[in-house]
């Protein structure tokens, strides 16, 4: 992906971690977000307050179902990426700092995996 | 470590509108990361059948559940059009003062009517 001097990568020189693609990341998974979020926005105001027939009959729908589902992943994508940096920015104790950073990843890692098997219940099972 | 003493930063600095944006945006991604989790709270529910999802809907239909959309709404479309300005800012562009400013009142004005118009669908428009 990234040429690297073989003798400073031997020598162990360099950054030890990948902030650019953080940020890159951050930026895709935001112009992934501005199409998404418009697309919820409108589906919410169609849908209004609906019962959980029409709720469920919206949601089994192959295409509203895998956007949902994209427009959910992509959120928790790019919220984890930016709680990390307002952890890094104000925590300032080591452990506590790793400790909120794993927590931030997991959580939402269980979230993504939450909201996937809530969908594929609607999708079908109804 | 001894904490040693810091410059008055926050408690002198005059608020300016590309500082107070900036934490907004910071502020408005933090509220909107819970957010999405109320999100998936509502497909959770509905996942769990009617009687649960009839619990999440009383809630979301209520004047609380409502507030909290209407909240929701405008971190929203703040941070989607501030979003906007940091990409155009990536490409380099509208970097000075001026253009920082015109389009900082822009993400705004755009924020606070695409909000009242959530509010109006929400409170008293198409219900």
């Amino acid at each position: 992906m990234r040429k690297r001097n073989p003798l400073q990568v031997a020598l162990g020189k360099g950054s030890a971690k990948s902030g650019v693609h953080h940020w890159w990341m951050q930026r895709l998974s935001a112009v992934a977000l501005v199409p998404l979020t418009l697309w919820i926005i409108a589906s919410m105001i169609a849908l209004g307050a609906p019962d959980h027939a029409t709720a469920s009959t919206w949601l089994a729908q192959p295409l509203t179902a895998s956007l949902v589902l994209a427009w959910v992943w992509t959120m928790l994508y790019h919220a984890q990426l930016g709680v990390q940096v307002v952890i890094e920015d104000y925590v300032h104790d080591e452990g506590p700092a790793f400790a909120l950073l794993i927590a931030t990843k997991l959580g939402a890692a269980f979230a993504a995996v939450l909201a996937l098997i809530s969908v594929l219940k609607i999708v079908f099972a109804g | 470590m001894h904490e040693r003493p810091l410059s008055p930063h926050l408690q002198i600095y005059k608020p300016q509108l590309t500082s107070v944006l900036s934490i907004t945006h910071r502020i408005t991604g933090l509220v909107l990361s819970a957010g999405t989790l109320v999100v998936i709270w509502w497909l959770f529910a509905l996942a769990s059948g009617p009687e649960a999802f009839a619990t999440a809907s009383s809630f979301m239909s209520g004047l609380w559940g409502r507030l909290l959309l209407l909240g929701l709404a405008f971190c929203t479309f703040y941070h989607l059009l501030n979003g906007i300005r940091h990409l155009i800012w990536d490409t380099g562009h509208a970097l000075e003062l001026g253009p920082a400013y015109a389009t900082g009142w822009t993400v705004v004005v755009l924020s606070l009517i695409a909000t009242a118009g959530f509010g109006f669908v929400l409170f008293g428009g198409a219900a």
